[in-house]
């Protein structure tokens, strides 16, 4: 098995998409150049000009026409650059992409995946700090993927690709460089999570950079005090791997979850609220989520740090949940 | 267009078409007014077919075709089955749809018709797309696209991104802004600024003709142009056709809004049908126009007939088509 880091997986399943399948093209501003994070470095030279394009700053269009592609039997993979340049191409994704198979009566497909690069990294504003991922759990058409580590961007891109439905794929731009093993063989399904840690105290589901968060939270709560938190990395909130999640919860009895986007109106409450309406009579004390307060990302980083979900955070919130304090 | 100078059986099939959209369209405002059979906002194109008939009658079969809201004519030209159609508008079963698109969603993949569209100026950045599909298969590939939209689309941000983009991209693909005058209920003189829709597609670079919307038989001619042009490789050109709503916004907008006899005046003097009508009169009664649109009556009326007496789609394909992955059939919460 390789060790990779989390950008390079990603760009190695883009390129081995693209020799498997020639219908699979790249769009977006500056991948010629690589992409602006260097998700695309290397592919220009391999690919040409037609199947890695570069678009003007034009994100509506670029979606738009990326979509017009897909209806013409492509399989374009999308570069938002950043999450919350995708907001310029919503009515193109939410209207048009997302409504497309259904309010055509099955006629088209969108076989899409669309990047849109998430989550807080140094001192870049409440412009390209964002973290959208469950805007899009509320589209029905859509698939979210949310990968965490460099196995979940190389699988989760390959898996992605070759789906039928458009996918919205939203990487954690701060985990750009983080390393990782990567078994290239290794399949993973839209929908599938993963237990990173087993423990018999308290459930912690998280998904894309919050999981390394919940990773150092573990640690902590385990070495310092006694707490053996099994920790899940969701990968896909839509679908979400509902068996994996309410397995552990019987378990452990203890839910909390753990994102990066705004608590209001997350994804978290969407998994806080099955667990307490389906399997609520297993738990010993009431769910809990954590996420960032309704509240914007400053530049300043002490500011920056306040809305951002941490490690004491989660470990203290699990060890409330254990103690049952409410 | 001078008399004489036209080949007539290709004028009298475009005025049987012409004639044929408008009682479509008849018979869907009556099955919207009368029988509350179309429960959903209808927007008929009554007093434009020329652009349907001129236009997109110039594209071959297998080209590729997108519409508006207002696209019941577009969608008969490109070769539609009327009854599928009017299922869809009834929302039943056997429509173009399953009747889950309804007149706004009208597509025939089958025929190239890649959908009517719900939103102003959002089938232009799709069109260039499927324009980009088409090159980027290569010069073999000698297909193109005709993306058709209103004078209000102008005014939105992706017929700018849109037409950059084709332009950039040397797309096969022609740009139809059916100008009819109104932005829904606004004068779109009164909201825009500048020199028009022309202006702003000559700024980019594409090549523009300017046309009177009304006339089938020149607008074929121009289309007939462009479209050669565009498969010999031309790169993006934009038509900009002029006509004019005779019907309100939707079939249930009386659009008192407008000045008083503003549609009277056009439809006794400026109707696409009458006008080619009289232009093909040979003096001994033929075309007999009220006999051509008596039959179009006779034909939708039986259409409207039939899809009224087809059943509602199952329940369960409310629930099919969403999407493969976390599908709401297995899924729904």
């Amino acid at each position: 098995m390789e060790s990779l880091t989390y950008i390079e997986a990603g760009r190695r399943a883009v390129a081995e998409a693209m020799r498997a399948d020639k219908r699979v093209w790249c769009v977006g501003e500056d991948l010629g150049r690589g992409g602006v994070f260097g998700q695309y470095r290397g592919l220009r030279e391999e690919f040409g000009a037609d199947r890695i394009a570069d678009a003007p700053i034009s994100e509506a269009c670029i979606m738009g026409a990326a979509f017009g592609a897909a209806m013409m039997g492509t399989r374009p993979v999308v570069e938002m650059r950043f999450s919350d340049f995708a907001l310029c191409a919503v009515d193109e994704l939410v209207n048009q992409i997302a409504k497309a198979r259904f309010m055509f009566g099955g006629q088209s497909r969108a076989p899409m995946v669309i990047r849109q690069p998430i989550g807080m990294w140094r001192s870049s504003a409440a412009q390209h700090s964002q973290s959208l991922e469950s805007w899009y759990t509320h589209i029905p058409g859509l698939v979210v993927a949310c990968p965490a580590t460099p196995q979940d961007a190389y699988s989760l891109m390959q898996t992605a690709i070759t789906c039928d439905d458009p996918v919205v794929f939203m990487e954690h731009k701060n985990h750009w460089q983080t390393e990782g093993p990567v078994d290239t063989g290794r399949s993973v399904s839209l929908g599938e999570a993963e237990i990173l840690r087993t423990g018999s105290d308290v459930t912690l589901v998280s998904w894309s950079g919050t999981v390394h968060t919940a990773l150092d939270a573990a640690r902590h709560l385990a070495e310092d005090f006694e707490i053996e938190p099994e920790i899940i990395n969701l990968r896909t909130l839509w679908p979400w791997d509902k068996d994996t999640v309410f397995a552990s919860v019987e378990k452990t009895g203890r839910l909390l979850v753990a994102h990066e986007s705004v608590a209001v109106g997350g994804f978290g409450a969407e998994i806080a609220a099955s667990v307490a309406e389906r399997i609520g009579h297993v738990l010993k004390g009431p769910v809990r989520r954590l996420g960032a307060p309704r509240s914007l990302i400053a530049y300043a980083p002490n500011l920056e740090d306040q809305v951002r979900v941490s490690a004491d955070w989660i470990v203290e919130a699990a060890r409330d949940l254990v103690k049952g304090i409410r | 267009m001078a008399a004489g100078n036209f080949d007539r059986a290709t004028a009298l099939s475009m005025l049987k078409k012409m004639v044929r959209i408008r009682a479509f369209e008849e018979q869907a405002c009556l099955a919207a007014e009368r029988d509350r059979l179309v429960l959903g906002a209808i927007h008929p194109s009554i007093g434009q077919e020329a652009v349907a008939a001129g236009i997109v009658g110039a594209m071959r079969r297998d080209d590729v075709l997108l519409s508006t809201h207002r696209g019941h004519g577009h969608t008969l030209a490109k070769g539609a089955n009327p009854l599928a159609m009017m299922r869809e508008l009834l929302g039943r079963e056997g429509g173009c749809c399953g009747g889950k698109g309804g007149s706004m969603h009208i597509a025939d993949f089958s025929i190239g018709m890649l959908g009517a569209n719900g939103v102003v100026s959002a089938n232009i950045p799709i069109a260039a797309g499927a324009a980009h599909a088409i090159r980027l298969n290569g010069p073999d590939d000698d297909r193109i696209v005709v993306c058709i939209f209103g004078d209000g689309a102008v005014n939105r941000g992706p017929f700018l991104e849109g037409l950059n983009w084709a332009g950039i991209f040397h797309l096969p693909i022609l740009f139809v802004c059916e100008d009819n005058v109104y932005s829904a209920t606004t004068r779109t003189a009164e909201v825009t600024a500048g020199d028009g829709p022309g202006a702003r597609a000559a700024a980019l670079g594409l090549k523009v003709v300017e046309a009177d919307g009304n006339d089938a038989l020149a607008l074929h001619e121009t289309a007939n142009d462009l479209t050669a042009g565009l498969r010999a490789g031309s790169g993006p050109a934009f038509l900009h056709a002029r006509t004019y709503r005779q019907s309100g916004h939707t079939s249930f907008d009386p659009a008192a809004y407008r000045p008083a006899n503003e549609a009277d005046a056009m439809r006794q003097s400026n109707d696409p049908i009458h006008r080619l009508a009289a232009l093909l009169n040979d003096g001994s009664g033929s075309p007999d126009l009220e006999a051509l649109l008596g039959e179009a009556e006779a034909e939708m009326a039986g259409v409207l007939a039939e899809a009224a007496a087809t059943p509602f789609p199952a329940p369960e394909t409310a629930f099919s088509d969403v999407q493969d992955i976390g599908s709401p059939a297995a899924e729904a919460f």
